[in-house]
């Protein structure tokens, strides 16, 4: 029966924050389990929730202050614009490797069956209500719902 | 390596996936779906003719690609293929293993 033999069954994937390459790396994540033939729900907490907000997932942005791989002095990335010039480079290479901006990358996601789920906790730290958010979500979970979501041989757990 | 699929001996890679192009016909692509339990209806071939051309036309599949497609939405290509379906598919259609991430 549902003997665990290692096997990769279901990601469950935490996105806890909102910039531009931590939600890229949630996304990409979840599509390429799809894409696998694994199961994947994405579980949206605290900054994460900005990236399923209808007025801001289209404004997020790179960090370019506190990431050394950015190879800027930590002063320069803080100086007005830095994020924005560093946000419009990044949109660019993604398109040019044809990686949809994240409202179109949404709807993959939701097309190719992963589940998006908002945190209870984040929406009434936020004050966000439901129809703040992404229309397609799956709806507004716990912690502990969502663990029981991962019940099963094969599950992994991802915080991003 | 080789492999016998629908009576014929063909060029494969380790995954199955055929290394010949000119080796497939519809038997073939039948036979590898039947493996990969997915019976074909005329919706499936429909899709395969479709990435068999997009192969020719040396442009590289990924999912956002197929749902730009005009030919199957993204909803409905995994329920055709639904464990992994652009693997799936194009194995079926005699095409190489798809690179893409996205």
């Amino acid at each position: 029966m549902s003997q665990d033999n290692g096997e990769v069954r279901k990601m469950m994937i935490i996105l806890s924050k909102a910039t531009l390459e931590n939600v890229y790396a949630a996304f990409v994540l979840a599509n390429g389990a799809r894409m696998e033939g694994i199961e994947a729900e994405l579980f949206f907490t605290f900054f994460g929730l900005e990236a399923v907000h209808k007025k801001k997932l289209e404004h997020l942005h790179v960090a370019t202050v506190g990431n050394p791989a950015m190879h800027m002095p930590t002063m320069l990335g803080g100086l007005p614009g830095m994020e924005a010039l560093a946000t419009h480079m990044m949109k660019k290479e993604m398109e040019r490797i044809d990686m949809p901006d994240v409202h179109e990358f949404l709807d993959i996601l939701k097309a190719s069956g992963v589940k998006l789920w908002a945190c209870k906790l984040a929406m009434d730290m936020f004050h966000y209500k439901r129809e703040d958010l992404y229309d397609d979500m799956d709806g507004v979970l716990t912690v502990g719902d969502f663990y029981k979501q991962g019940t099963g041989a094969g599950t992994h757990m991802l915080f991003v | 390596m080789e492999k016998t699929i629908a009576n014929t001996v063909l060029k494969v890679n380790e995954e199955g996936y055929l290394t010949d192009f000119s080796q497939w016909n519809q038997e073939v692509g039948s036979a590898i779906a039947q493996e990969a339990n997915i019976g074909m209806t005329a919706r499936h071939w429909e899709v395969i003719a479709y990435l068999q051309r997009e192969f020719k036309n040396e442009v590289p599949l990924s999912i956002r690609r197929i749902g730009k497609s005009g030919v199957v939405d993204i909803k409905e290509f995994y329920q055709l293929f639904p464990m992994a379906p652009l693997k799936t598919a194009s194995k079926i259609a005699g095409i190489p293993k798809p690179v893409s991430c996205i």
